[in-house]
């Protein structure tokens, strides 16, 4: 098996004083969708960012590509940043220009492309989101969900390698959410890259995703393939699976003893 | 009492990482501007934004602050006798005073405000960080082009705001009161020298150009990306601005015009 495209190895971070993630090490490998999931506030996006070089480890590596991204000059990081994609929580569209324009954007910036062949393209990624016919619209006259297809429109522009997802799901109805969920898995082999998706929604994931991770706490918790989540007997993965309130993520947060606390008049 | 000092330390070490970060952003944008002259229409589009859509207020306001000066000017040079001097009067106190200082302030609250805004909305919908991640840097693309937009732009505002002045005040003088019209011109030809005058008067509104433009776009860079934190930058963006342009106008008058 080839080297993956992005591996993690004994990843440490921390802002400031607050630790948020302990010591990950994860991989994905060339080829495959994966997803990490973990409550909110566990230090998913993080993740993204420490890949993505946005933010750097205090400890461990981050390679991607066999490069290390935490070494990087801005140069450097630049260059590999045209080869990632990343879809942002709301899309992230530039509200000054056109659905056209937010996906032509890339192309422009970074290639010197005729404008024939510019519009080929840019009609080619919409078409592939479904929206050809939405290319002279402003992003404030999109839906939800057709702002973050339209963002994954831009995403694929330059037909990255590694394709992440800042919560592709969150706000989508039933329809828009599978779409999304179809066309990330569809869009990963026809451009033959990897893809991250960060989420917390476990039944769209485990359809579409070949390997789950799972963080608390800063750290990876479990680990494996859908099949395996589905089946497995560990306590964490089952709350989360079943969405239980209560279990190894306690529903409350850490507090002194209640009875105390009333009797006594403070918290 | 102690506390009082501590309260004024924090203060004075607050302000001075602010100026240096400032400073830092600065040198950045200026280190990126090349990148952002690459794509020069860009730049022309925020001189629309920033000078072209500022007119309209700069015209009237320079106007009537004419009209006013004009009043006021020839009830005390009457006094005097000497109300043929009023053209040097409006003119000198609008070439080398008003027009750049009232016009500073008008920019500020209308352009500056306008670039914070925008700049910190692009924030909070992480517009910013999107471009990044798409290795495309903000401030080349971003922060450099309102910056340079709004330093060209102060000058000529300022300079059209003296004018529509001078003309408001000939409004009132020749056409209202029924000043001498030659004598009008001709003392305001004699007594404005152009070096002296009209340039320290260019000179001042591109330095308050330069201040607005990088407070402006420092602020909404720099914003709390929530709804409370880009209305906070907007208010400061004007409060800094209007203290930055009196502070410099004074520092720049007390080396300029030194008739002692």
């Amino acid at each position: 098996m080839s080297e993956p495209l992005v591996r993690l190895e004994n990843v440490r971070f921390a802002y400031g004083e607050r630790m948020i993630l302990r010591d990950i090490s994860l991989s994905i490998p060339r080829g495959q969708v994966v997803a990490i999931m973990g409550g909110s506030g566990c230090g998913k996006t993080t993740l993204l960012r420490l890949i993505g070089g946005q933010e750097r480890a205090v400890g461990g590596r981050v390679l991607v590509d066999g490069q290390d991204v935490g070494g990087l000059d801005r140069e450097d990081l630049y260059a590999l940043r045209r080869r990632m994609g990343m879809l942002f929580q709301f899309g992230a569209l530039f509200t000054d220009m056109t659905v056209f324009d937010n996906v032509a954007f890339p192309l422009r910036e970074h290639t010197d492309l005729s404008p024939e062949l510019i519009n080929d393209l840019v009609l080619m990624k919409l078409h592939a989101v479904g929206l050809r016919g939405a290319a002279q619209l402003r992003p404030g006259e999109l839906s939800g969900g057709m702002a973050r297809r339209v963002a994954l429109a831009r995403t694929i522009a330059l037909d990255p390698m590694l394709l992440m997802y800042d919560e592709p799901f969150t706000g989508l109805d039933p329809i828009s959410l599978g779409v999304i969920g179809q066309l990330i898995r569809r869009l990963n082999n026809a451009l033959g890259a990897s893809s991250l998706i960060v989420t917390h929604d476990i039944q769209e994931s485990l359809q579409i995703v070949d390997y789950i991770y799972f963080i608390s706490e800063g750290r990876v918790v479990a680990e494996g393939t859908p099949d395996e989540i589905r089946n497995t007997s560990d306590p964490f993965v089952h709350q989360f699976v079943h969405a239980e309130a209560d279990g190894p993520v306690p529903f409350h947060y850490p507090a002194g003893d209640y009875a105390t606390a009333l009797v006594g008049g403070a918290g | 009492m102690g506390d009082v000092f501590r309260k004024l330390g924090s203060l004075a070490i607050s302000g001075v990482w602010q100026l240096g970060f400032i400073a830092r952003f600065f040198v950045l944008i200026l280190r990126y501007s090349g990148q952002s002259f690459m794509r020069l229409h860009l730049t022309i589009r925020e001189l629309y934004f920033s000078g072209v859509l500022s007119l309209l207020i700069i015209l009237v306001s320079g106007l009537f602050v004419g009209l006013v000066l004009g009043l006021q000017g020839y009830e005390i040079l009457q006094r005097y006798g000497s109300s043929e001097a009023m053209g040097t009067m409006v003119a000198l106190s609008l070439l080398r005073e008003l027009g750049p200082v009232v016009a500073g302030l008008l920019f500020a609250s209308r352009a500056g405000s306008a670039v914070t805004a925008e700049i910190g909305l692009m924030k909070v919908t992480e517009q910013l960080k999107a471009m990044d991640m798409m290795a495309v840097n903000p401030i080349a693309r971003v922060v450099a082009p309102r910056f340079w937009g709004g330093v060209v732009s102060m000058p000529l505002l300022a300079a059209l705001f003296s004018t529509m002045g001078i003309f408001g005040g000939w409004l009132i003088g020749v056409v209202f009161i029924g000043v001498d019209d030659g004598a009008f011109w001709s003392q305001m030809r004699a007594a404005v020298d152009f070096r002296y005058d009209v340039l320290n008067g260019v000179f001042k509104s591109a330095v308050f150009g330069v201040a607005v433009a990088l407070i402006a776009v420092f602020e909404g860079y720099d914003c709390v990306p929530t709804a409370e934190g880009v209305s906070r930058a907007i208010t400061r963006t004007v409060v800094s601005s209007a203290l930055a342009i009196l502070a410099l106008d004074f520092v720049m008058t007390s080396f300029m015009f030194r008739g002692l």
